[in-house]
């Protein structure tokens, strides 16, 4: 199956996109969220309501959201939904950007390490993309500062997607139907009907895509917008155990985002056999951050299992458990690491731990879940969801006890 | 493990020896008849502030009330009174023991203590519960509770504006005694704390706070003030600690900025416990005897203050040197900038220096810890009458424009924060219809619910219609699923919700 995509991707792509449907036409109206303002679509959220110290969108229930992306039109916004899960931005028509963010598993993919073209097992989990509006850097080692400075890196990347710019280029513009699509959302740029496609546009419109991607309507946002009876008592429970200063989950993963968006050293393991990342350190030129990660948003974190950046911990309840282990109880032997001084030893109990995680599992919201294209314009098949069951990787957590 | 970490604090303070070539020369004494007048003081964060003049009170606000009182009496819960009040009411608790976490997530609660014959309502955590007191609110008030026995802490506020915390007594309480976070506009004052293993009070990430009249002591922190601006520190007593009174940013914060503390009036005395703080936490490098340390936070007066029997050092002013063991952060300014330095009382420090001081110390060829030390040697510090002290690194300090703070009678605001931003086209009803409602209803086309055109059609001028339909919903057409219940907006909500978009064009 997949031979005879790439087969139909490399010689006769714009022969397969060509299979007598009607012409795509993009959506003028803004997706859930976003209201229509002079063209383009604006961000609304019952957040906006609330101010916050510094502007820097950390505090507490009622505390308003960091900077945010909007301000794309609609058009481009379902540009970017197409681009999103059309495979043939990858090198062979194999991989989409839904491949290691599939809607159904949180836009992860359910793997502890993600899986690349031609089955190459990277070194990372796959980040979701919820929220991914409000963030200021991106990948976990923190390295890119936009989502367009972002998707360079697994578009180019040779384990990832496999394609480069060139490629990429003459593939969309060998698109008759893309370079209608992107007409239509980039018309200024097309008054010429010779121009072509350009990186830039494709880098905008799957931007556009992803910051439509909010999940602010979680049952633990009722409550901070004053609904008391949206949690349990066991959820509450756990949300005082969060934000307590003996678990100490809110200092680092701080609503409304729950995530302060810093690097924070941790010293979580790696799966068996898998060496030491140094995170940061790395793009940072930084020695004390290593080790260091991006502190992830748990808003949907119940759908994105394994958990941490190579996925060592297969559930919510093992991963919260790593916080009660003492410092640096998981660190190789050799490694010195500047271990964040939140972590430490809290002496949770296993009820505690359980309560933490009814209360994690309340920051799920998938209502502005996005629709997946019925066809795309490549005329190829959608990619996302054979990936998703790839249950023959070994991802490294077979062999944790 | 910390001496290990302290260790590694040495060696970067010898390295910063460097920079304190000849420091140890007597300034000379200059007699000036009569003294020269000198300016006002100027804050940067005082610009939004009650200024002195035309005021006659300051911190004369109180979380607003509405009548309601809730009476709660030993044997009872607090939380089931929290939940029971609305907003604006007061809980007034008995003498008695209340063994629970009270957490408020409502605007202007007021949690009275009720005290009889010196018996306080006790709340006690039996060395198992994690705090005792937490806060969201916009407006809140703690008084009059005596806590002990907390894993946390005793008091912690989560982004609350407008609190007050005063008048309570406590005792070893594990982390913290106080901590507002993430707020603007407190007050923390005539508290009683000790036996805390990091900050007995702990003002972090915070803006205008003052922290005033309250009595700390066998803390390994006093009073610290992290990466929080407009702060005014006054009148506190404050000793036995490991280290008296910090001004700090942390490393590796989202807020990177420490800024306009005033620190005047106080008693700095004896601070000399040994420092049993948790390791890794960075309260565990301060070396005991430490009167004052201001660490990488800016514009800090120190003016008025009475330090005296602190055994290593009066005031230290460092950068990130003292934070060795977190990694470091690129965003934020290590240096301890403009530091102003005016009269205070400076007697019997540094004594008997810790092993950490002692080490710097000897690479200055002194044993004694000064009353001043500047490790860094900032160059744009100030201060008055230098001739009194015995000081380190502060050859660069200039004389100081301004001889006091009186122009700044308090950095809390003159009006409470408001509990909403007002910005237009940020209605109430448009953020909810499209922030919540558009998830299932879109204007013209079929989503999960039914199009918006067509829910005008059939409310047309009944907006409360839709808001009472939306609260307890009924399946009303087969070919759409049963919507879900929206009480968790409120009336008002609902029915801003239904107006705007019954008004909706497109």
């Amino acid at each position: 199956m997949k031979r005879l995509i790439a087969f139909c991707f490399t010689f006769v792509a714009s022969v397969c996109s060509q299979a007598g449907d009607e012409p795509i036409v993009l959506n003028v109206d803004c997706p859930p969220g976003f209201e229509l303002s002079a063209g383009h679509c604006e961000l609304r959220s019952l957040y906006q309501l609330y101010p916050s110290l510094q502007n820097a969108g950390v505090g507490g229930l009622k505390t308003g959201l960091p900077q945010w992306r909007d301000g794309f039109t609609p058009r481009q916004t379902d540009l970017g939904r197409y681009l999103f899960f059309d495979p043939v931005l990858s090198r062979d028509g194999t991989v989409s950007c839904a491949t290691c963010h599939a809607p159904d598993l949180g836009f992860s993919d359910g793997l502890g390490r993600s899986v690349g073209i031609d089955g190459a097992m990277l070194s990372r989990s796959a980040p979701s993309l919820w929220n991914v509006a409000f963030l200021s850097s991106f990948f976990w080692d923190g390295r890119a500062n936009s989502l367009e400075g972002q998707m360079v890196g697994p578009l180019f990347d040779k384990h990832e997607m496999g394609s480069n710019p060139q490629l990429l280029l003459s593939t969309l513009n060998g698109i008759q139907a893309y370079r209608e699509l992107f007409a239509q959302a980039f018309p200024a740029d097309f008054v010429d009907k010779d121009a072509s496609i350009r990186l830039e546009q494709v880098y905008t419109a799957i931007t556009a895509f992803q910051v439509t991607l909010v999940s602010l309507n979680s049952r633990y946002d009722q409550y901070a917008h004053g609904y008391a009876d949206a949690l349990t008592e066991p959820e509450k429970e756990g949300l005082n155990i969060f934000r307590s200063f003996v678990a100490r989950c809110a200092e680092c993963h701080t609503p409304p985002l729950f995530t302060n968006q810093q690097i924070a050293v941790l010293g979580t393991p790696e799966p068996e056999g898998m060496p030491f990342d140094p995170g940061a350190a790395v793009p940072m030129n930084e020695p004390s951050q290593r080790g260091g990660f991006k502190v992830p948003s748990l808003r949907n974190i119940e759908l994105t299992a394994p958990y941490m950046h190579s996925g060592r911990f297969t559930t919510l309840r093992e991963a919260v458990s790593f916080y009660t282990g003492g410092r640096g109880h998981a660190v190789p032997e050799g490694e010195e690491l500047k271990i964040h001084w939140h972590i430490w030893e809290p002496n949770l109990t296993d009820a505690e731990l359980d309560r933490l995680v009814d209360f994690l599992k309340t920051l799920t919201d998938e209502s502005f879940k996005p629709e997946t294209p019925q066809r795309l314009p490549s005329g190829l098949q959608l990619m996302h969801n054979q990936v998703a069951g790839a249950g023959e990787f070994d991802n490294g957590v077979d062999d944790h006890e | 493990m910390n001496k290990i970490l302290a260790a590694v604090g040495a060696l970067v303070l010898l390295g910063a020896g460097y920079y304190l070539g000849n420091a140890n020369q007597p300034e000379p004494t200059v007699i000036k008849v009569p003294a020269p007048s000198r300016g006002d003081f100027a804050s940067a964060g005082a610009s939004e502030v009650a200024a002195a003049a035309g005021k006659v009170s300051v911190r004369a606000w109180e979380t607003p009330t509405s009548g309601e009182v809730i009476i709660v009496k030993d044997g009872e819960s607090i939380q089931e009174a929290v939940k029971a009040a609305e907003p604006g009411a007061v809980i007034k608790i008995m003498p008695g023991t209340y063994r629970e976490t009270v957490y408020v997530d409502k605007d202007n609660i007021t949690l009275s203590g009720v005290i009889e014959q010196g018996n306080y309502p006790v709340m006690h955590g039996e060395g198992v519960r994690n705090d005792a007191v937490l806060y969201s609110g916009n407006g809140f008030t703690v008084e009059n509770l005596y806590i002990t026995k907390y894993k946390g802490n005793a008091i912690m506020g989560q982004a609350g504006n407008n609190y007050i915390i005063r008048n309570n007594i406590i005792v070893d309480t594990g982390v913290y005694g106080i901590f507002p976070q993430l707020g603007k506009n407190g007050i923390v004052a005539h508290n009683v704390i000790s036996g805390i293993e990091d900050a007995a009070i702990y003002v972090g990430m915070s803006d205008n706070v003052d922290v005033v009249y309250n009595q700390v002591f066998d803390s390994v922190a006093g009073i610290e003030i992290e990466n929080s601006r407009s702060a005014l520190v006054e009148g506190n007593f404050v000793y036995n600690n490991t280290g008296g009174i910090l001004a700090f940013i942390t490393p590796g914060l989202p807020i990177k900025t420490c800024g306009d503390v005033i620190i005047r009036n106080n008693f700095v005395v004896d601070n000399n416990h040994e420092n049993f703080a948790i390791p890794g936490s960075l309260v565990s490098n301060i070396p005991p005897g430490t009167g004052m340390l201001v660490m990488a936070c800016d514009d800090v007066v120190i003016e008025q203050n009475i330090i005296s029997g602190n055994d290593s050092v009066g005031v230290l002013f460092t950068d990130f040197s003292l934070a060795g063991n977190a990694a470091t952060d690129p965003d934020a300014d290590p240096n301890p900038n403009r530091p102003k330095i005016l009269n205070n009382i400076m007697q019997d420090n540094g004594k008997n220096p810790a092993p950490l001081v002692r080490a710097f110390l000897a690479t200055q060829l002194q044993t004694r810890g000064p009353d001043f030390v500047d490790t860094v040697g900032m160059d744009d510090g100030c201060i008055l009458n230098p001739e009194r002290f015995r000081t380190l690194g502060l050859d660069k300090y200039g004389d100081c424009d301004f001889a006091n703070t009186r122009t700044v009678l308090t950095y809390t605001l003159p009006e409470p924060v408001p509990p909403r931003v007002n910005e237009t086209n940020m209605e109430k009803g448009k953020l909810a219809y499209y922030g919540v409602c558009a998830g299932c209803h879109a204007y013209g086309s079929r989503m999960i619910g039914p199009p918006t055109q067509i829910i005008q059609a059939l409310y047309m001028d009944n907006p409360e219609g839709i808001a009472a339909y939306a609260a307890n919903p009924v399946r009303k057409r087969d070919d759409y699923p049963e919507m879900p219940p929206q009480a968790h907006l409120d009336e008002e909500t609902r029915l801003a919700a239904a107006k705007f978009m019954l008004g909706l064009t497109r």
